[in-house]
């Protein structure tokens, strides 16, 4: 195997209140691959999906520890550039959240935060991501409109466009199609595939079926411990952990 | 099976639908009641002061010892006031509502203050009045001034803008925080391009009642800047003024044969001034609310 894009060594995570999300996780996550982190809610995959980029520090964390890097990079570093590493790690939530501005200002505002003030590249680049997300074809005469106008499927690959504008280097899904019509689902999936020959990807899926469909690698977690970790055929045709078996062949969850 | 018990007959029963519309049209007198007294003061001050307002009124000084000629300096120095206290209590109150609402964290420190600023919200004007004396006109030597009457509106109208600011900024939810940071931006970017801009038509609104409420304000500009008369407009922020509010109070009380013609006219112009502020931070706020996203 090649060298992994990001590597987890012994993650542990707790919450202010308690709760033990991540317990010891070791995890490589392969280059130009689809990743599938799936497994029962309250297993630690968003958790770890705000790990990865660091958005775990608006939550009220009481101990996090272990290992997370990326090449050089040590994720956890405390005197890390944060804003930095997010523009290296793109993320797309469960659910559309357009911000309350235009569609185009919905992409520029990564580029502009990051200090793009020329218009024409601006431009370029809005365009660029909207064609790589699928959407400009539909919504490229209304760049201006609120981004709230368009449907729910437009508006998720509207969030997947803003990240790919940054042209980051890991893009994390979690839960991307949970409020979307199969259409729009299929719509997304088939960007990943082509994608991730660009990108690293790591996908928490929404249900079995797309971790099936979408796996390179498969991750299962269970009550923040990652039980098995494997390519993603063996883990849904011959998985080897029991409770794995069991959760794969729908005997709970 | 447990039976249900009979219910009681009563000798005078009303049904339920009966009593629903009893009681619905006692609370729909009471609540015209309620209405009553302010519409009945707006009609009364018009049909009593509306003769009274001319162009002349609005735009001449007083004369023969304010019996007679305009408001024009009460007009100007409410005006003055009103510019002055926005000065100051704007940008501080906008700065310390963002400090609340998105840096603060919830601590003994923060809940001091926030105990502070609804205290503030519940003192006597007077108290600020005396506060201002003691301050700004004595202790800063502003005397009597335009300059120290603002600062005293500015912080009685403080505490308002600062929560109206913290209310509006948390009602912008919390998820835009979170895309504005996870796409790259600081939490300061994300404040300033995205969460104020929808807190806005808010903190606007805010600002127009706090004014509002500081032009109609009487006592704390009575021992800070206000003055009985004035020959002439004032020239400089250390000028006292003439106002609207305290000019109402010394027609009423302090000048033997006052017609009642200035009198209510004055009235009606200042309520004028605040109704029609209010008017517009309703306008605001409607129309932010059919044009939000969220």
């Amino acid at each position: 195997m090649t060298e992994p894009k990001i590597r987890i060594r012994d993650l542990y995570l707790r919450y202010s209140d308690g709760k033990e999300a991540l317990k010891g996780i070791n995890l490589d996550i392969q280059p130009n691959q689809i990743t599938v982190a799936f497994g029962p809610s309250g297993g630690g995959k968003s958790s770890l999906v705000k790990v990865l980029n660091r958005l775990i520090d608006l939550s009220d964390v009481e101990e996090m520890h272990g290992e997370v890097t990326m090449g050089d990079l040590n994720i956890l570093d405390k005197n890390l550039d944060v804003v930095g590493l997010r523009r290296r790690i793109g993320v797309v939530f469960s659910r559309p959240i357009p911000l309350p501005l235009t569609i185009f200002q919905n992409i520029s505002f990564g580029l502009e935060v990051a200090g793009m003030r020329d218009q024409k590249m601006l431009h370029e680049r809005v365009e660029k991501a909207l064609r790589e997300a699928v959407l400009w074809d539909e919504i490229y005469d209304r760049l201006d409109d609120p981004a709230a106008s368009i449907s729910g499927g437009q508006q998720q690959r509207l969030c997947l466009a803003r990240v790919l504008a940054l042209e980051p280097e890991v893009i994390l899904l979690d839960e991307p199609t949970s409020a979307l019509d199969p259409v729009s689902t299929a719509k997304i999936e088939e960007f990943l595939e082509i994608a991730k020959k660009d990108y690293t990807i790591l996908l928490v899926p929404h249900n079995q079926q797309q971790a099936a469909r979408m796996a390179d690698q498969a991750a299962f977690f269970l009550q923040g411990e990652l039980v098995e970790y494997t390519d993603g055929e063996s883990m849904f045709i011959n998985p080897r952990d029991k409770r794995t078996q069991d959760y794969v062949q729908g005997r709970f969850g | 099976m447990i039976p249900y018990p009979e219910p009681k007959k009563r000798r005078f029963s009303i049904s339920r639908q009966q009593s629903q519309k009893i009681g619905f049209t006692f609370v729909r007198l009471i609540s015209l009641i309620t209405v009553l007294p302010i519409l009945g003061i707006i009609v009364y001050i018009i049909i009593k002061g509306g003769s009274h307002i001319s162009w002349e009124f609005l735009t001449t000084m007083p004369s023969d010892g304010m019996r007679a000629g305009g408001i024009l300096p009460a007009i100007v120095g409410t005006f003055y006031l009103m510019a002055g206290t926005a000065l100051f209590s704007i940008p501080l109150g906008i700065a310390a509502g963002i400090y609340m609402a998105e840096y603060a964290s919830d601590n003994q420190w923060t809940r001091i203050i926030r105990v502070a600023i609804i205290s503030l919200g519940g003192v006597p004007s007077v108290v600020y009045g005396l506060f201002g004396l003691g301050l700004f006109v004595l202790f800063c030597d502003f005397g009597i001034s335009i300059l120290a009457a603002s600062l005293t509106l500015s912080i009685m109208t403080l505490p308002v803008i600062i929560s109206t600011t913290e209310e509006a900024l948390r009602s912008v939810p919390y998820r835009f925080r979170v895309v504005g940071v996870s796409l790259g931006g600081t939490q300061w970017q994300t404040i300033t391009r995205i969460i104020l801009p929808q807190a806005l038509p808010g903190i606007l609104t805010g600002i127009i009642l706090g004014l509002e409420r500081a032009v109609g304000e009487t006592a704390p500009i009575l021992f800070t800047g206000a003055t009985f008369y004035l020959p002439h407009l004032p020239s400089s922020p250390l000028d006292a003024t003439m106002a609207l509010p305290y000019h109402i109070y010394v027609i009423s009380t302090q000048v033997p044969g006052m017609t009642s013609g200035v009198q209510y006219g004055t009235v009606l112009v200042l309520m004028v001034f605040v109704l029609g502020m209010n008017l517009i931070a309703s306008l605001i706020r409607s129309r932010a609310r059919s044009r939000r996203q969220w």
